[in-house]
């Protein structure tokens, strides 16, 4: 059986914005970000879902934008490292990778934001051990590991005061 | 990636028909990567995410179906599968990392290749990937690969944790095709590879997982998935056990036991586990239960390690199991 690869309709939402085109099937999210799009924030590492440099948020959950078909998540909402920061103020969590010093060449960067975004929505921050069995599928190649768990730690120590203040 | 044609039905009678050179798009994970990797090349492919097999529910005998498309995530957080079936949940949590588990589902899950190297890359002759061509495996890197269920033609290693988990609670799975639906014990799905490694499963063309049904387990806290591996986190299994002990009154009443990073498929042997019936626990039972599961292992070149690693795994994962305490999947330190 042959048939022509034609194009199909995608109707996605990007950091807050209605997307609609017809697509090659063939076209990863992660593709359609960086190529169509010229959200390249997002990193192209692997490109076989081993890396995490990739990460993004699909319906509130991180998962690896190589591995998807744009046409394969009709109407789903997609939340780049480019859609986190709120009227020019970083997300604490950007601004606690600066803090803790929690890069070195930075390619890893926005897919480790975004995963540990996604890990404190998921509630994986009971321990150092737990933070970094959840962030296992994120990896830097410059090894800044033990300052990536310190800005996670750092932004998980924040709640908490913020919510004891709250509470007072 | 190659080119393919689309389609995304939203009924299984549309989704469910023979055709050549298709293939079904689920969670994705392990299919695209296999398309980029050109080991895969559907002109096709059928994406069956419209369908209705997102739930997990009672079952009436107190069991629990799992939708094929529910993600390995939802799965593993799922109160009633935290409460009735932790020993799934562990296994889940062993595999993979977090972002693989929220796309990839548990029917893709049953039906993931292998991570053979030889497999995965098409310069290599593989009989699994091109029927026919010979075994590079044989002979060739091979300390991951399998020591049981080995043959002539292929020595892949079944690769899933979730799917040793399931084999141990001796799972069913739900299947619809062309010529509707049937039912399959879990221990029956996997193939071993024979002269037709090319053939993973007992899967017909057209035919596709729905659904996975969790008898009721008896196990309490007598459980535990143990899992070694090269590294902590993310990353295959050389050896793992998954067992779950009826404890009475300080004996065992009967015992399930699955083996994972050893086989071709998910490794049950029923004779070793009855074995275990209505005995208290002791190192020689364990021993004994031990050396029937690896009874018939063969190495090639590299792999001689599972075979004296794989015992003292089954052994550790019995008392653990015998004892209540769980291997923990965050703190890997295993007691």
């Amino acid at each position: 059986m042959t048939r022509e690869s034609v194009a199909v309709p995608c109707r996605l939402q990007i950091n807050g914005q209605d997307y609609s085109a017809d697509l090659p099937p063939s076209v990863t999210l992660l593709d359609l970000l960086r190529e169509r799009l010229d959200l390249t924030g997002t990193k192209k590492g692997c490109d076989h879902g081993q890396c995490g440099a990739c990460t993004v948020l699909v319906d509130g959950k991180r998962v690896k934008s190589c591995l998807i078909l744009a046409v394969s998540i009709p109407d789903s909402v997609v939340t780049t490292i480019e859609g986190i920061a709120q009227d020019g103020r970083l997300h604490p969590m950007q601004q606690a990778f600066i803090d803790a010093d929690a890069f070195q060449c930075g390619y890893c960067t926005p897919g480790q934001i975004m995963s540990a975004i996604a890990l404190l929505e998921e509630g994986h921050i009971h321990s150092r051990a737990e933070i970094r069995e959840f962030m296992s599928g994120n990896l830097c190649r410059c090894g800044a590991y033990n300052g990536i768990i310190n800005a996670i730690e750092q932004v998980v120590s924040r709640q908490h005061r913020n919510q004891a203040g709250e509470a007072a | 990636m190659r080119s393919f044609s689309y389609s995304r039905p939203t009924t299984f009678d549309e989704a469910c028909r023979n055709a050549e050179h298709t293939r079904f798009l689920a969670g994705g994970t392990n299919l695209i990567d296999l398309m980029k990797s050109d080991v895969e090349r559907p002109t096709h492919v059928i994406d069956i995410g419209s369908l209705p097999m997102r739930d997990i529910a009672d079952r009436p005998d107190g069991g629990l179906r799992l939708g094929a498309l529910v993600t390995n995530a939802d799965t593993a957080a799922h109160p009633l599968v935290i409460d009735r079936y932790p020993l799934l949940a562990s296994a889940i949590l062993a595999g993979a990392s977090p972002q693989i588990r929220n796309m990839a589902t548990n029917g893709g899950n049953l039906n993931q290749r292998t991570r053979c190297h030889y497999f995965y890359d098409p310069a290599m002759a593989c009989n699994k990937r091109s029927p026919d061509t010979g075994c590079a495996a044989r002979g060739g890197r091979n300390r991951i690969m399998a020591v049981l269920g080995t043959s002539d033609a292929c020595i892949a290693t079944f690769p899933s944790d979730m799917c040793i988990a399931l084999a141990a609670l001796n799972a069913t799975v739900n299947l619809h095709g062309p010529d509707g639906g049937r039912t399959v014990g879990v221990r029956d799905y996997h193939r071993l590879p024979g002269d037709m490694p090319w053939r993973d499963n007992i899967l017909q063309p057209g035919e596709i997982v729905t659904s996975i049904d969790l008898p009721p387990a008896p196990f309490g806290p007598h459980h535990t998935y143990l899992k070694i591996r090269d590294r902590l986190s993310f990353a295959f299994a050389i050896v793992s056990v998954a067992v779950g002990l009826h404890m009475e009154d300080g004996r065992i009443a009967c015992g399930s036991i699955a083996l994972g990073g050893v086989g071709t498929k998910p490794w049950c042997v029923p004779e070793a586990e009855a074995l275990l019936d209505g005995r208290p626990p002791s190192h020689s039972l364990f021993r004994d239960v031990a050396e029937r599961l690896l009874h018939g292992a063969v190495a090639d070149r590299d792999n001689a390690a599972k075979i004296r690693l794989a015992p003292r795994v089954i052994e550790r994962a019995l008392w653990q199991a015998a004892a209540g305490t769980p291997q923990s999947q965050t703190d890997k330190t295993i007691r």
